[in-house]
C-alpha cells in the first residue's frame, strides 16, 4: 500500500475506496430522507445500523448464505422502524426520546446477542465475507472500470437506490403524499391521505434501509462483528440529509464527499505524513461539524418535522 | 316550486367537552342554490360544515345525500360524495406546486405513477371555465392570499364536487377580489351546482345568497330567503338583540402635537424579503391612526419594529422626543409603548403562567412588585385582584393557568396589563380577531377611553368595520408602502376608493 502519492495506482486505488466506504451512507441516508420527508426524525439509525450489522453477521456465520444476512439484516431493520413508528406515530412520543431510546436498546440488544451467540473469545470469528463483483466487460474500462464497476454487490445495490428513491419522492403519488405529509400533515389529512400509513411506510423504509447498511460492514467491508464497527456513521447519515437538502441525488455526493474523507484517511495512513493516525479517524466527523456548520442554517427543513400528528 | 334536495342534516348534534356546538340542527341544501349559513363566532357553523365534511363526527343525528343515508367519515368520504370545502385556514402544502396540491391525494390514471400532462390538461379547463387565474407551477409560498383560495376552489372542483361549503373566503380579500369571487360564485350556481357560505357579514350575504340559515348558540333561529328579509332583521336573528350602530361620540382633542413619529423605515420580513420600503407618517396625541390593508403587506413588520422585535435596516421612530428603533423592547416598554400584539397566545402571554404573572410580566421587576432581585408576589397579587375587577376578567381565581381562560378573556388580561401602565402610545394589533361580539365591544370602548384620555393608539386590522369605527385618520398599507391616509375630520371616507388603495390599484400623494 506504500504507493507514492501522485500515481494513477494510488488515485484509482482511493476513489475505489471513496464508493466502497460511501455504500452504507448512501443506503442509510436515503432511509433517513424517507423518515424526515414524512416527518420522522429517526434517531434510531445508528442503534438499526449496529443491530443490522450484527443480525446479518449472525445469519451468515449460522448458515453461511451472505444474501441470507443481507436479508435478516434488512428485515430487522424494518423491525425497528415499525417500533419507531409505534412510538412517536401511534402513541405520539417525543421523536428524539423515542429515536435515541431505539438506538441504546438495539445496540445494547446486539451486544448482548452476540456474546450470548459467540461467548467471548479472543479472536473474534470470522465469516466468507462477500467479495467484490466484477461487472463483465465494464470493469475492464481503464481506470473507471476499477473505481466503478469492481465493487461489492451492496455497493451497486445502494447506487442503484438513488434513482429508485429520486422516482419515488418525486414522481408517484406515495412521494407526493410523503411530501405533502412532511410538510403540512393538516392538508394531507383534508385531502384524503392517511398521514399514519405514510408516515409507517416511511419508517419501515428507513429501518430497512438502515439495517441492510448496517450489514455492509459485517458482510462486506470486513468479515466480522466489532463493538464499534458502525462508529456513529448513523449520526453521519443524519448530518447528511441536512447536507443533502432532502434530495435524493444530492445524498448521493454527499456521501461520496464523506466516503472519500474516510478513504483519504486510509491512503494517508500508508503514507509518509507522519500524523497520529487517530487524527484520521477523527476527520469525517470534523467534516460532519463543518458542514453542518455551514449549511443547516439555511437548510429547508420539512416543516412538520419533530412535530406528531394527532387528528382532532 | 321544490328544488331538489342535495344535502340534507337531520338533527345534528355535537358537543365539546361540556360545550354544546351543534343542537339538534336541521339543514337543507338545494340544487343550484347558494345558501348563506350566517351567525357569529361560536354559532356553530363551522363544527356544522365540518361535519358534512367528515372533519368532525357527530354526537347524534343523520345526513342524506340525493336521498340516500350516509355515513361520512372522513373527507375523502365527503369528496366521494360530491361535497368540497374550502376552510377559513388554507389546507395547502407551502412547498408543492398548485398543481401538486391539486392532485395531492388522488388516485393517478396511471396507477402509482403520477400523470402530471393529464392533471396539467384538466387544470387548464377549470381555470379557463371558471376565470381562477393562477399559475399550475408557481410554488403556493409564492402566492397572495387571494391566489391561495382560488387554488382551493380549484382543488374542490377538480374533484368533481357539487356542493361547496366557503367558510368565511371574504375575510382575507380585498373588496375587488370579493367581487371576483362572487362572480365565480354565480357560475357555479348557473352550472346547477350548490354552494353554502359561511358568514358573519351581513352586507356579503344580502348580496351573494338565494337562501339564509341562520345559527344562534348552536341552534337554527332563523331561515329566510333573500327576497323576504333585511340587513336588520337578519341582524336581530343572529345576536339576538337589535344590534344599535353605535354612533360613537369623538370627543377629538383639539390639539395636535404629534407623539410617534415614524421617518423612513425600512425592514425585512422573515424571509429577507423587504416588508416595509421606508414609510413615514405620524400618530398624535388622542387619536386613533387605523391600518387598513389586506394581512401580509407589512402591517406585521410594522409591529414588530415598535415593540422592538424587528430590527430596522433604516430610518427612525421617535416618541415625543426619545428615539425608540433600535431599543430593546423592555426599553421601548418603559418609554410609554402598550403593545397588544397580533399574536395574544405567542408573544402576548405566557399561557402556562399563573394568571397574576402574566398580569405584571411586562413590568415585574420594578417596585412596588418587587425590590432588587425579589419579587414582591403579595403585592402582584393585590395588583392582580385589582385588575380582574376592574376590567371584569372572568376567571375562577388569579391563580389559575393562564391557558384556561377564554379568548375574549385573555385579551382583557393584556389589555387590563397595558392600560394599567397609563401608556402614552399603544400599538393594538387585530385586537378582537376571533372575540364574540361582548368582548368586543368593550375593547373597543377601553381604547376609545385611552384616546380621549389623549393616549395615541396606532390600531392595525384586518376587520374593515373596525377600523372605520375607531380611526379618526386611516392609513392604508399595500406591499411595504402606504398608498395613502385619509383624515375622517376633513372628508368622508370612500369605500371603493378605500378597496382600491388596499387592492394597490390606486395610491394618494401623502402629506
Amino acid at each position: 500500500m506504500n504507493t507514492g502519492f501522485w500515481t494513477l495506482t494510488f488515485w484509482v486505488g482511493f476513489l475505489a475506496a471513496t464508493v466502497r466506504m460511501a455504500t452504507p451512507l448512501i443506503i442509510a441516508t436515503l432511509g433517513e430522507t424517507f423518515a424526515e420527508r414524512s416527518g420522522v426524525l429517526n434517531l434510531g439509525i445508528e442503534g438499526m445500523m449496529i443491530f443490522g450489522a450484527l443480525a446479518g453477521f449472525l445469519t451468515t456465520y449460522f448458515t453461511k448464505s451472505l444474501w441470507l444476512g443481507v436479508l435478516v439484516a434488512t428485515l430487522s431493520g424494518i423491525a425497528f422502524g415499525w417500533l419507531m413508528a409505534f412510538l412517536t406515530v401511534t402513541l405520539t412520543l417525543s421523536q428524539h426520546v423515542s429515536g435515541l431510546g431505539i438506538t441504546i436498546f438495539a445496540s445494547g440488544l446486539a451486544y448482548y446477542t452476540y456474546r450470548a451467540a459467540i461467548g467471548s473469545p479472543t479472536v473474534p470469528p470470522t465469516i466468507k465475507a462477500f467479495s467484490t463483483l466484477k461487472i463483465p466487460l465494464l470493469w475492464k474500462i481503464p481506470i473507471i472500470g476499477p473505481i466503478l464497476f469492481d465493487q461489492y454487490a451492496i455497493t451497486y445495490i445502494g447506487i442503484l437506490l438513488v434513482p429508485l428513491a429520486g422516482y419515488l419522492i418525486y414522481k408517484t403519488t406515495f412521494g407526493l403524499s410523503l411530501r405533502a405529509v412532511g410538510e403540512n400533515p393538516e392538508a394531507a389529512d383534508a385531502m384524503g391521505i392517511n398521514v399514519y400509513k405514510i408516515r409507517y411506510t416511511a419508517l419501515l423504509i428507513a429501518g430497512g434501509l438502515a439495517g441492510l447498511s448496517g450489514a455492509f460492514f459485517t458482510l462486506a467491508e470486513f468479515n466480522m462483528f466489532l463493538y464499534d464497527i458502525v462508529a456513529g456513521r448513523g449520526w453521519v447519515a443524519i448530518a447528511l440529509v441536512i447536507f443533502a437538502n432532502w434530495i435524493p441525488s444530492k445524498v448521493l455526493w454527499g456521501a461520496l464527499f464523506f466516503g472519500s474523507i474516510d478513504a483519504i484517511g486510509l491512503r494517508l495512513q500508508g503514507t509518509a505524513i507522519k500524523v497520529p493516525f487517530q487524527v484520521y479517524l477523527m476527520l469525517p466527523y470534523i467534516f460532519t461539524i463543518i458542514v453542518l456548520i455551514l449549511i443547516a442554517r439555511n437548510a429547508s427543513y420539512p416543516s412538520a418535522l419533530l412535530k406528531p400528528y394527532r387528528r382532532e | 316550486m321544490e328544488k331538489e334536495k342535495i344535502v340534507e342534516m337531520r338533527n345534528i348534534r355535537k358537543t365539546f367537552l361540556n360545550n354544546v356546538a351543534n343542537n339538534n340542527i336541521n339543514f337543507v341544501v338545494y340544487k343550484g342554490e347558494i345558501v348563506s349559513l350566517l351567525g357569529e363566532n361560536g354559532a356553530g357553523k363551522t363544527t356544522l360544515m365540518k361535519i358534512l365534511y367528515g372533519m368532525y363526527t357527530k354526537d347524534s343525528g343523520e345526513i342524506f345525500v340525493n336521498g340516500k343515508k350516509v355515513e361520512i367519515n372522513s373527507p375523502k368520504d365527503a369528496i366521494a360524495l360530491g361535497i368540497g370545502m374550502v376552510h377559513q385556514h388554507f389546507t395547502l402544502v407551502r412547498t408543492l406546486t398548485v398543481l401538486e396540491n391539486v392532485i395531492l391525494g388522488l388516485p393517478s390514471p396511471k396507477g402509482i405513477n403520477l400523470d402530471f400532462d393529464y392533471a396539467r390538461k384538466r387544470l387548464q379547463e377549470i381555470i379557463q371555465r371558471y376565470g381562477l387565474v393562477v399559475n399550475p407551477d408557481a410554488k403556493i409560498w409564492q402566492l397572495s392570499v387571494g391566489e391561495r383560495q382560488r387554488v382551493e376552489i380549484i382543488k374542490a372542483l377538480y374533484r368533481n364536487i357539487n356542493v361547496l361549503i366557503l367558510d368565511e373566503p371574504t375575510a382575507v380579500l380585498t373588496p375587488q377580489e370579493v367581487e371576483e369571487l362572487f362572480k365565480t360564485l354565480r357560475i357555479f350556481k348557473k352550472e346547477g351546482k350548490s354552494i353554502v357560505f359561511i358568514s358573519h357579514k351581513l352586507e356579503e350575504v344580502m348580496e351573494i345568497s338565494d337562501r339564509i340559515v341562520i345559527l344562534r348558540n348552536g341552534v337554527v333561529t332563523g331561515e329566510r330567503r333573500k327576497e323576504e328579509t333585511n340587513a336588520r332583521e337578519l341582524a336581530r336573528l343572529m345576536v339576538g338583540r337589535e344590534v344599535i350602530e353605535v354612533l360613537r361620540e369623538k370627543t377629538s382633542v383639539t390639539e395636535k402635537s404629534p407623539l410617534l413619529k415614524v421617518e423612513g423605515l425600512k425592514a425585512l420580513n422573515d424571509k429577507n424579503l423587504v416588508a416595509l420600503k421606508g414609510i413615514s407618517f405620524s400618530v398624535n396625541k388622542g387619536e386613533i391612526l387605523g391600518v387598513a390593508g389586506v394581512a401580509g403587506n407589512g402591517q406585521r413588520e410594522l409591529e414588530d419594529v415598535i415593540c422592538g422585535v424587528r430590527k430596522p435596516i433604516s430610518g427612525h421612530i421617535f416618541l415625543d422626543k426619545d428615539e425608540i428603533s433600535g431599543r430593546s423592547p423592555k426599553e421601548i416598554i418603559r418609554l410609554g409603548v402598550g403593545r397588544i400584539p397580533e399574536d395574544r397566545m405567542e408573544s402576548g402571554l405566557i399561557l402556562d403562567l399563573p394568571l397574576y404573572e402574566n398580569l405584571v410580566i411586562e413590568f415585574y421587576d420594578k417596585p412596588p412588585f418587587s425590590k432588587g432581585m425579589l419579587i414582591n408576589y403579595k403585592s402582584i397579587k393585590r395588583f392582580a385582584q385589582k385588575l380582574i375587577k376592574e376590567y371584569r376578567i372572568k376567571t375562577a381565581s388569579i391563580d389559575v393557568k393562564t391557558r384556561t381562560l377564554s379568548g375574549g378573556n385573555l385579551q382583557k388580561v393584556i389589555l387590563a396589563r397595558v392600560l394599567s401602565q397609563s401608556p402614552k402610545f399603544i400599538i393594538a394589533s387585530q385586537p378582537t380577531r376571533g372575540l364574540d361580539v361582548g368582548a368586543m365591544e368593550y375593547i373597543h370602548e377601553k381604547l376609545l377611553e385611552a384616546r380621549n384620555n389623549g393616549a395615541g393608539i396606532l390600531l392595525i386590522s384586518e376587520d374593515l368595520h373596525e377600523v372605520l369605527n375607531l380611526s379618526d385618520r386611516i392609513m392604508v398599507m399595500y406591499e411595504g408602502e402606504i398608498m395613502g391616509i385619509i383624515d375622517r375630520s376633513k372628508e368622508k371616507v370612500d369605500i371603493e376608493e378605500l378597496g382600491l388603495m388596499m387592492a394597490g390599484a390606486k395610491r394618494r400623494k401623502v402629506s
